[in-house]
């Protein structure tokens, strides 16, 4: 005999959940193709096979079913993440490695789907930046802006053989990011408003990254229509992100971006959308989430301003997500009928 | 139907509501059965104490097990007949454990004992509380608390507010709103009995938007009275009376505390319908309306005897007699799998479904909790549900309690809500009994220690006094031997000075 | 020179009187931990563990004297939780000490029963009713079940009766399930 109830149930399954979510990275997917080529795509490819491979190995050692884990689709959003966050050109196996430890850093030694403390793309990524420091700060410069313009079939050689080319064109196709050359140029005692002169700057962020953060900013709405993530921390994020940077912007306007630059460059967006978002290694509580959110802007902050690395989305969510289990069993709700 | 001055509480789910299927066709009788098995603990409180003996006859109506004590209720004969047996049999709890009950053969002649309506109009508070102590009337919407315990306030109690609970929010069930619709007037009447008797200045039925005709039925019994009918949203539990209480007032009944407390009572509707046919009929607890439903060919009202065979009413309704087919008790929410057809229908008893894989598909794979809180956005108590879900899981039970598991009301809509399809209400509910059983062997062994103590120093103080005793016999001894002692030396100079003397007289 | 060892004199002398003053305001009387084990240990006064009482195996375990897993009554589950107590590592019972049981009372068979009142001396909780040539009967309620009374009884006439789930005692058990049915195999 069983006694099951409740009986009935209504819930979109984790599959359905992971695949709106990748669902949602489709528009910035497609402007990122427009902007940069097709590298990207590789990447996307790479990832997912490394993931589908490496999960099912894992998950046939520590004997788990194999299929449902793999159809959840949390495994394609963290490659599909890496693979986003990664420059387009960087060589195969960047992607491949970064895949592999995320899943096993990130995810399988902490057993797996719904116990991992990190958010296992962000792991991948900081262990690539930190080993791999100049590749992984080497973005192409948008296809319309290259001296000589290659086309997608160079692209994809130079992903499997960085030798094809001779290192000149190479060192024409990429740049520092805007946050990064930023950051260099202060050093150099240039004003903000003559740095930003840049071609690599467009209106308000980088030149073709803004555009393709206004398509992760359309999935995050569609994310949010859907109730596939909370408000509180796409909201929390920008708004203290948005506030420090206005803060410090008006008080030297001369050495600080203004605030939208800061929302509109790097990953701002996809980490507000698609990276804190990530249940597992989120704060579970409506306060919790608006503190995680905010907290991690505020480090993302400081780190973009005042630490070694031009962009600190990785870091900083990694440091959030030691905090969680704090977080949470500070912020319980009010019970009803409690005081 | 105007939502008027609602409070909303958090969470809250809506299931698909099928109450249409069996609302179709009035509420009907079922025959008296061939036998009646009527349990003896139908009620929360003391067992009821058994009255009579096999062989015994009974008219109907006729108390078969008083009250023991104020927490607990009167069984009475639902028809004429000879006592059978008493027995133990499988009741209708998750447990599918027997307990005992007795045996009613009924002689199909239904007569009733001599029914002695009450004058309520005239008595005073406390003889309609000491009459209705005897009618068996328990809380009919589940919670079987015996209803006249919950008319007696003591003196630092004042009601002010008795909320009529008319709102049977769970899915598939329909016995509130038939009655709704078929008896209002019964309905008010009670509600009425009950306002004057608790002595309370507002009288409330919270009633969901969804039952129109019920809504209509009982507006229009209320129409001279000052009851009033008030429209909550369909929103699942609004049924649970803290949840109600808060739609209708926005008054949180803080934890550990009852509406009472507060000067709310709440009853449902029936249960106060009960009460009036009790008070002016003199008709005692014997038959209440349940739902069958579900995959059953008639879904339909039925008024039961209690004690009927559940069978009895599958059969009538055209239902599977397989035995293969599932039953479930109460709605689909938080009722539970029937042991057999062949339990009786108790006082509990509000809607039976039949189970079919069409209507309840399996339980889907189990997936690892992925911290997606939709369970904590739902929960009517905003409680958290993956937390207690982790604790509960890894049996850390204190951690539990500390994250108020106790204030979960089980109402399952965590579970309906889980992409993870983890059956969380299940282990709430294992880890809720599993502390309790801790508490309850935690006292025991608090009892041996106090009697191990209490022998111990017993032992103890026996050893001690038993020392003493024998200090004192030795203290005795030394005493006898120091008076010989004196003595001899007395008888010995006596006896020194009788030789001086007859030296003295031979000299 | 002169500065520092003023400075560090004054310092020790603040703290010595900090702590001497602690150490009186907050004075432990008695031995709480004893306490809180007796507390976890089931009160069956069995003797299984090798001392002669609930109570003299908490002080002995305090005392560092004895294991923590020498209870079969309390079971894993109290070897579990005063391992988390103690802040040691959990280990099972040891079997040495016995086998763990169900619950279960002690019954005497009233017509083989001759009044000896061994069985009442034997009780360590007072459990059992009776006088000398009088049948004797043990209260179930307060039975720890600790099965001391055995022994003594010259006509085997005590029997241990499990302690049956009936509908009060009846416990939800924990959820079984399984991710995929694949995982059963």
């Amino acid at each position: 005999m069983e006694n099951r109830s409740p009986y009935i149930v209504n819930a979109p399954s984790v599959s359905i959940i992971m695949l709106k979510v990748l669902l949602a990275l489709i528009p910035g997917i497609a402007l990122y193709v427009l902007v940069f080529g097709l590298g990207v795509i590789i990447n996307i490819l790479l990832a997912s096979l490394t993931v589908i491979l490496t999960e099912s190995v894992i998950l046939a050692l520590r004997k788990l079913p194999i299929k449902p884990f793999i159809l959840d689709g949390s495994g394609l959003v963290t490659a599909w993440l890496l693979a986003l966050s990664i420059p387009s050109i960087a060589p195969w196996w960047i992607i491949v490695l970064g895949t592999l430890l995320c899943i096993i850093f990130g995810k399988h030694l902490y057993g797996g789907l719904g116990y991992n403390l990190f958010n296992p793309a962000m792991v991948g990524y900081a262990i690539l930046l930190i080993s791999f420091p100049s590749i992984m700060t080497h973005w192409q410069i948008p296809t319309n802006l290259m001296a000589n313009h290659i086309n997608w079939l160079d692209q994809i050689s130079i992903i499997f053989n960085s030798n094809v080319f001779p290192k000149e064109t190479l060192d024409a196709m990429s740049s520092a990011t805007p946050l990064d050359y930023i950051k260099t140029q202060l050093t150099l005692h240039q004003p903000l408003n003559m740095i930003q002169q840049d071609k690599i700057f467009g209106f308000i962020g980088g030149r073709g990254l803004e555009l393709i953060n206004l398509g992760y900013l359309a999935g995050g709405l569609y994310l949010l229509k859907e109730k596939i993530i909370s408000w509180h921390l796409p909201v929390a994020f920008l708004s203290t992100l948005f506030l420090t940077a206005l803060i410090f912007h008006i008080a030297a306007p001369d050495t600080y971006a203004s605030p939208l630059f800061h929302i509109m460059s790097g990953g701002s967006i996809l980490c507000a959308f698609f990276i804190i978002t990530d249940p597992v290694s989120a704060p579970t509580t409506p306060k919790g989430k608006i503190y995680f959110a905010a907290g991690i802007a505020l480090l993302v902050f400081i780190i973009r301003i005042f630490g070694g690395y031009p962009e600190g989305i990785a870091f900083a969510v990694l440091l959030f997500n030691i905090c969680v289990p704090l977080i949470d069993s500070l912020t319980q709700p009010r019970v009803f009928g409690h005081k | 139907m105007q939502l008027k001055n609602i409070f909303k509480f958090n969470g809250g789910v809506h299931p698909d509501e099928n109450k249409i299927i069996s609302t179709r066709l009035p509420i009907a009788k079922l025959a008296i059965p061939k036998k009646l098995v009527l349990p003896l603990r139908q009620h929360v409180g003391h067992v009821a104490k058994v009255k009579v003996k096999p062989g015994d006859q009974v008219l109907k109506g006729q108390i078969i097990a008083e009250a023991d004590g104020n927490i607990s209720a009167a069984i009475h004969a639902p028809t004429s007949g000879k006592i059978l047996k008493i027995s133990e049999e499988v009741l209708p709890h998750p447990s599918g454990l027997p307990d005992f009950c007795i045996i009613i053969e009924p002689d199909f002649k239904d007569t009733w004992i001599e029914k002695k309506p009450i004058a309520w109009k005239k008595l005073d508070k406390t003889q309609l509380i000491e009459a209705l102590s005897q009618s068996g009337i328990v809380g009919l919407g589940g919670a079987v608390f015996p209803s006249h315990m919950k008319l007696k306030t003591n003196q630092n109690q004042t009601i002010n507010t008795l909320v009529i609970n008319a709102a049977e929010c769970e899915p598939f069930i329909t016995c509130d709103d038939m009655l709704m619709r078929e008896r209002a007037d019964e309905i008010i009447q009670g509600s009425l009995i009950a306002q004057t008797i608790l002595g309370a200045e507002k009288c409330v039925v919270g009633i969901e938007d969804n039952k129109i005709e019920a809504y209509e039925a009982l507006k229009k019994a209320a129409q001279k009275t000052l009851v009033e009918i008030k429209v909550v949203p369909t929103l699942y539990p609004s049924g649970d009376a803290k949840r109600l209480i808060f739609l209708l007032m926005g008054i949180e009944v803080p934890k550990e505390k009852r509406s009472v407390d507060l000067g709310i009572q709440v009853f449902n509707v029936a249960t106060v319908a009960a009460i009036y046919r009790y008070l002016e009929f003199g008709e005692p607890s014997i038959s209440r309306i349940v739902t069958i439903t579900g995959a059953v060919k008639t879904p339909q009202n039925y008024e039961v005897l209690f004690g009927t065979p559940l069978s009895e009413l599958i059969k009538t309704a055209g239902g599977s007699l397989n035995k293969q087919k599932k039953f479930i008790m109460g709605g689909p929410m938080m009722g539970f799998d029937l042991p057999s057809i062949d339990v009786p229908v108790t006082k509990a008893m509000n809607c039976v479904i039949e189970s079919s894989p069409e209507l309840f598909p399996a339980p889907k794979p189990v997936m690892p909790c992925i911290r997606c809180a939709r369970c904590a956005d739902a929960c009517p108590v905003n409680l958290q549900p993956q937390e207690l879900y982790w604790f509960s899981k890894s049996s850390q039970l204190e951690k539990a309690r500390e994250y108020n598991l106790f204030d979960c009301i089980e109402c399952g809509c965590c579970t309906y809500v889980c992409p993870s399809n983890i059956p969380l209400v299940q282990f709430y509910r294992y880890a809720k009994s599993e502390i309790i059983a801790q508490d309850k062997s935690k006292e025991a062994a608090n009892t041996a220690r106090e009697r191990n103590e209490f022998r111990l120093a017993r032992i103890e103080r026996e050893k001690k006094e038993r020392a003493e005793r024998h200090a004192q016999k030795a203290l005795g001894a030394q005493d006898k031997q120091a008076e010989e002692e004196k003595k001899s030396t007395i008888a010995a100079a006596m006896e020194r000075v009788k030789q001086n003397q007859q030296e003295n007289i031979k000299n | 020179m002169i500065t520092a060892l003023v400075v560090m004199i004054f310092l020790a002398v603040l703290l010595g009187l900090v702590l001497g003053y602690s150490a009186i305001k907050f004075k432990v009387d008695g031995d709480p931990m004893v306490e809180r084990i007796d507390a976890i240990l089931p009160q069956t006064q069995c003797g299984q563990c090798g001392y002669p009482g609930c109570k003299p195996y908490a002080t002995a375990i305090a005392k560092g004297e004895a294991d923590i897993n020498q209870c079969p009554p309390g079971g894993d589950a109290g070897a579990k939780a005063l391992a988390e107590l103690m802040g040691m590592e959990y280990k099972p019972v040891n079997e040495e000490h016995g086998i763990q049981k169900p619950k279960s009372v002690a019954f005497i068979d009233e017509s083989t029963c001759i009044g000896c009142t061994l069985c009442i001396q034997a009780c360590p909780v007072d459990a059992i009713l009776g006088a000398a040539k009088q049948m004797h009967t043990i209260i179930a309620s307060e039975c720890t079940g600790c099965e001391l009374c055995l022994p003594p009884c010259p006509v085997d006439c005590i029997t241990m009766e499990p302690v049956l789930e009936n509908s009060e005692s009846w416990k939800w058990k924990y959820p079984i399930y399984h991710i995929q049915k694949a995982q059963k195999a």
